[in-house]
C-alpha cells in the first residue's frame, strides 16, 4: 500500500518535471476556457453543471482570499461569511431598484443601459457590474481592517471566536435593518429579511447588451474565469514578495518577526483587508449571478465551508486552495444528493440534508486523520507535520510567546 | 558592500544629540518587575561605539530579561534607553529593530519553515521599501529590491559560515541555526548587534569563528556588540568591557582583567567563602 502510494507520487512528480510550471499554468487556463465547450460536447445538457461550475468560481476567489488570512498569515478567521454579504450588499446598493429616490426617482446610470427594456426610466443606482467589483472590493477591505484591528492582541482560540462573532453581526445588521435607518428616501439599507432581489444582469461597459443567464451561462463562466485568474496573480505576486514573507513570519513566530523589524499591526491589518477584498470581490459576483441579495446566504455555516476548502485543499498552497473548493462546492452539490437517497433505499425515512454539515465534519474529521496536511499541500506545511521531530525540537519552543510584552498599539 | 550598509544610518547618526558621553546605547535606572518579584533592579548600562561589551552573570540573574527591555519585547517598569540619540524606552519591537538595534535569540527563534535566505530576506524587512502596489505590480523598483535582497541575503549567510542557503531552518543542524539567527540579525544594518548567548552548544572552534566574526563586525563595519555569553573563554578574549549581574543588580563592570579580580563577582559564580 504504503510503496504503492510512494510510486504514485514518484510518478506524479515526474510527470510534472515533463513541463515547466509557467507551460502547466498555460495548460489549466486553455482548459479552464475549453471547459465549458468541452461540457456541450460531452452531455446533452450541460448547463447544471455549469451553474455549478460558475458558483464554484465564486467559492475559488473566497477560498483563495481565505487562504491568505490562514494560510499566509496564520489567522484562524471563522467569519469570513461577513465579508461574503457586504460585497453581496454593494452590488445590491450600487445595481438593482433598491434605492428608487436616487436622483429625483430618475435614477443613476453609469455604462449601463438607462432604459428598461419597455423604454421606461429605470429608477435606482446602476453602476457597471465591472466597476462595482472593485468598489466593493476596497469597501470590503476597508471593514476587513475595521473588524480585524480589534482582533490584533488575540491569538489562536481567541482570535477564532472574536471573528465568529463578527461574522454573525454583520449578516443580522442586514437583517435587522428594516426601520429605515441609513437608508436612502423611504427604503432601507438591506431590505432585512427579503434581501435585495432582482440585481442587475452583468453587462460588458462598452455595450448596453446584459449577459442572458440563466439561459445562457458561458459569458458568465468567462468572467468568473477571468476574475478567478486575476486573484491568482494577486495571490502569486504577494505570496512572492516582502509582505508575502512578512505574513509567514508572523504565522511562524510573532515575537521573532517584531524584532526583526516587521511591524504586526500593519501586516496582520493586510492580510486582513486583503483577505476581506478578496471576500467582496465573490460577494458582487455571486450576488449577481444568484440574482438576489438575501442574509440566509450569509450563515455561519458558509465560513465554515470556505475554510473547509483552504483546509482540505492544503493550506497556503494556491492550487491545493482551488482544488479545495472544487471538491467540496462540487460534494456539496452532488455528493450530498447521492448520500440523499441512500436512507429510501433502507427504507428509512430520513432526510440527509438536514445533517449535511454533519457529513462535513466527518469528512474533514478524516481528512484531519489521514492527511492533514490537505490535498495539496504546500512545501511549508508539509515539513511542518512531517518533518522529523528530533530535528525539530531544536529550535525554540513556541510556548513561550505569553511571556513577552509585544505591544501592538 | 560597507557603503551600502551605513547608508541607512547616515541621517541618525547626523542628527547628534548623541547619549551621555557620546554612547551609542545609554540605559539609565532599568527596573523591570514582573508581579513581587524584580528581575532587573535599577540598572545603568552604556554601549560606547564600536565596542564589544559583555553581559554575565549567574543563571536567573536577568540578564536576558535586561535584553528584552532594550529591544522593546518588555516595557521596563522604570528607567530610560537612549540609543544614538534617540529615546527608544518602551518602543514596540519593530521600531527598536528600525532604529537599529539587532539581537539574536537564547532559544534559538527562527523561522523554521522559511529557508536560511527567507529567513534573513525578513532580517531586512525593515530597510526595504517595496510598497503594496509595488509587491503585486513587480515594477522595476521592487524587482530590482527583491533581486538586491536576495543577492545580500546569500552574501550574509557566506560572511557567518553557512552553506545551506536553500534549507528550511527547522532542518538545520543547531550550530547552523545559530548562524542562521546572526546572519537574520545582521540583514537589518545594525549599529548595535545583541547577541545572546551565541556559543550556546557550539564546540570549541565555532566558538572561535564567531570570535573572528565579531571582531571583523566592528572593524569593518563599526558595529557595537552586546553579548550575553557563559563561555568565559570567549568573554574575556573579546570583550572591551564587561558587566556583571547578579539577582537583578548590576555588581561590577570594567575591563575583563579588573572583573575577573572583583571579590563580589567571584562570590556570585563561586558562592562566597565560608
Amino acid at each position: 500500500m504504503s510503496t504503492a502510494v510512494a510510486t504514485l507520487r514518484t510518478n506524479a512528480a515526474s510527470v510534472r518535471r515533463l513541463l515547466p510550471g509557467w507551460v502547466w499554468g498555460l495548460v489549466f487556463v486553455a482548459l479552464a476556457i475549453l471547459y465549458p465547450y468541452i461540457l456541450d460536447y460531452m452531455m446533452t445538457s450541460p448547463d447544471d453543471l455549469l451553474d455549478a461550475s460558475i458558483q464554484t468560481l465564486g467559492y475559488i476567489i473566497m477560498a483563495l482570499g481565505l487562504n491568505i488570512v490562514v494560510g499566509f498569515a496564520g489567522l484562524l478567521d471563522l467569519g469570513y461569511v461577513a465579508f461574503y454579504a457586504i460585497g453581496a450588499f454593494v452590488i445590491g446598493w450600487l445595481g438593482s431598484q433598491q434605492f428608487p429616490d436616487v436622483n429625483g426617482g430618475k435614477g443613476i446610470h453609469i455604462l449601463r443601459p438607462s432604459e428598461s427594456a419597455f423604454g421606461s426610466a429605470l429608477p435606482g443606482i446602476h453602476i457597471n457590474f465591472f466597476l462595482v467589483i472593485f468598489i466593493a472590493a476596497a469597501f470590503t477591505a476597508i471593514w476587513g481592517a475595521i473588524l480585524g484591528a480589534p482582533t490584533l492582541r488575540l491569538r489562536g482560540d481567541y482570535l477564532a471566536i472574536v471573528t465568529l462573532a463578527f461574522g454573525e453581526i454583520v449578516p443580522r445588521v442586514f437583517e435587522n435593518s428594516t426601520s429605515g435607518f441609513l437608508g436612502i428616501g423611504h427604503t432601507d439599507f438591506s431590505n432585512g429579511r427579503q434581501g435585495i432581489t432582482p440585481i442587475d444582469k452583468i453587462n460588458l461597459p462598452w455595450t448596453n447588451e446584459t449577459f442572458k443567464y440563466p439561459l445562457e451561462l458561458k459569458p458568465v463562466y468567462f468572467v468568473g474565469l477571468g476574475m478567478v485568474l486575476l486573484v491568482i496573480f494577486f495571490n502569486r505576486r504577494l505570496r512572492d514578495s516582502r509582505m508575502g514573507r512578512a505574513w509567514i513570519a508572523v504565522r511562524e513566530d510573532e515575537v521573532a518577526a517584531a524584532a526583526m523589524g516587521v511591524n504586526l499591526v500593519r501586516t496582520k491589518l493586510w492580510a486582513y483587508a486583503i483577505g476581506a477584498a478578496l471576500g467582496g470581490f465573490a460577494g458582487v459576483f455571486l450576488g449577481t449571478y444568484n440574482n438576489t441579495v438575501n442574509v440566509d446566504q450569509f450563515e455561519f455555516g458558509f465560513s465554515v465551508f470556505i475554510l473547509a476548502m483552504v483546509i482540505v485543499g492544503g493550506m497556503g498552497n494556491i492550487w491545493g486552495v482551488i482544488l479545495g473548493a472544487i471538491a467540496l462546492s462540487m460534494m456539496n452539490r452532488y455528493g450530498l444528493k447521492q448520500l440523499n437517497s441512500l436512507p429510501d433505499r433502507f427504507g428509512l425515512d430520513f432526510d440527509v440534508t438536514s445533517i449535511n454539515f454533519g457529513i462535513f465534519g466527518f469528512f474533514l474529521l478524516v481528512m484531519m486523520v489521514l492527511r492533514p496536511e490537505g490535498l495539496l499541500p504546500s512545501r511549508r506545511r508539509k515539513l511542518e507535520l512531517h518533518g522529523e521531530p528530533d530535528e525539530a525540537d531544536h529550535v525554540g519552543s513556541e510556548s513561550d510567546h505569553a511571556l513577552y510584552e509585544v505591544r501592538q498599539a | 558592500m560597507t557603503e551600502q550598509r551605513t547608508e541607512p544610518h547616515s541621517a541618525a547618526a547626523t542628527n547628534g544629540a548623541e547619549g551621555a558621553d557620546g554612547a551609542l546605547l545609554d540605559a539609565r535606572n532599568i527596573s523591570k518587575v514582573f508581579g513581587g518579584l524584580v528581575a532587573v533592579n535599577d540598572v545603568d548600562f552604556r554601549v560606547p561605539p564600536g565596542a564589544i561589551v559583555s553581559l554575565i552573570g549567574p543563571n536567573g540573574a536577568g540578564k536576558t530579561t535586561f535584553f528584552n527591555c532594550l529591544t522593546g519585547l518588555y516595557r521596563p517598569t522604570t528607567g530610560r534607553v537612549v540609543f544614538d540619540g534617540q529615546n527608544i524606552t518602551a518602543k514596540r519591537a519593530d521600531l527598536v529593530t528600525r532604529a537599529g538595534i539587532a539581537r539574536t535569540f537564547q532559544n534559538i527563534k527562527l523561522f523554521r519553515t522559511m529557508t536560511s535566505t527567507e529567513n534573513v530576506q525578513v532580517g531586512m524587512h525593515a530597510r526595504l521599501r517595496s510598497r503594496m502596489t509595488g509587491m503585486v505590480l513587480r515594477t522595476p523598483f521592487n524587482r530590482r529590491e527583491e533581486k538586491e535582497s536576495y543577492e545580500k541575503a546569500r552574501e550574509l549567510l557566506r560572511e557567518v559560515g553557512l552553506k545551506r542557503h536553500n534549507e528550511l531552518a527547522m532542518n538545520l543542524p543547531y550550530g547552523d541555526q545559530r548562524r542562521l539567527e546572526i546572519a537574520r540579525a545582521l540583514a537589518s544594518d545594525p549599529k548595535l548587534l545583541l547577541l545572546d548567548e551565541p556559543t550556546a552548544g557550539m564546540n570549541p572552534q565555532e566558538s572561535e569563528e564567531l570570535r573572528r566574526l565579531m571582531d571583523k563586525l566592528r572593524s569593518e563595519r563599526g558595529i557595537s556588540v552586546l553579548l550575553i555569553e557563559h563561555d568565559m573563554k570567549v568573554v574575556m578574549n573579546v570583550s572591551d568591557r564587561i558587566t556583571v549581574l547578579d539577582h537583578g543588580e548590576k555588581i561590577a563592570e570594567g575591563s575583563p582583567t579588573e572583573v575577573r579580580a572583583n571579590p563580589r563577582v567571584i562570590e556570585a559564580y563561586l558562592g562566597s567563602q565560608a
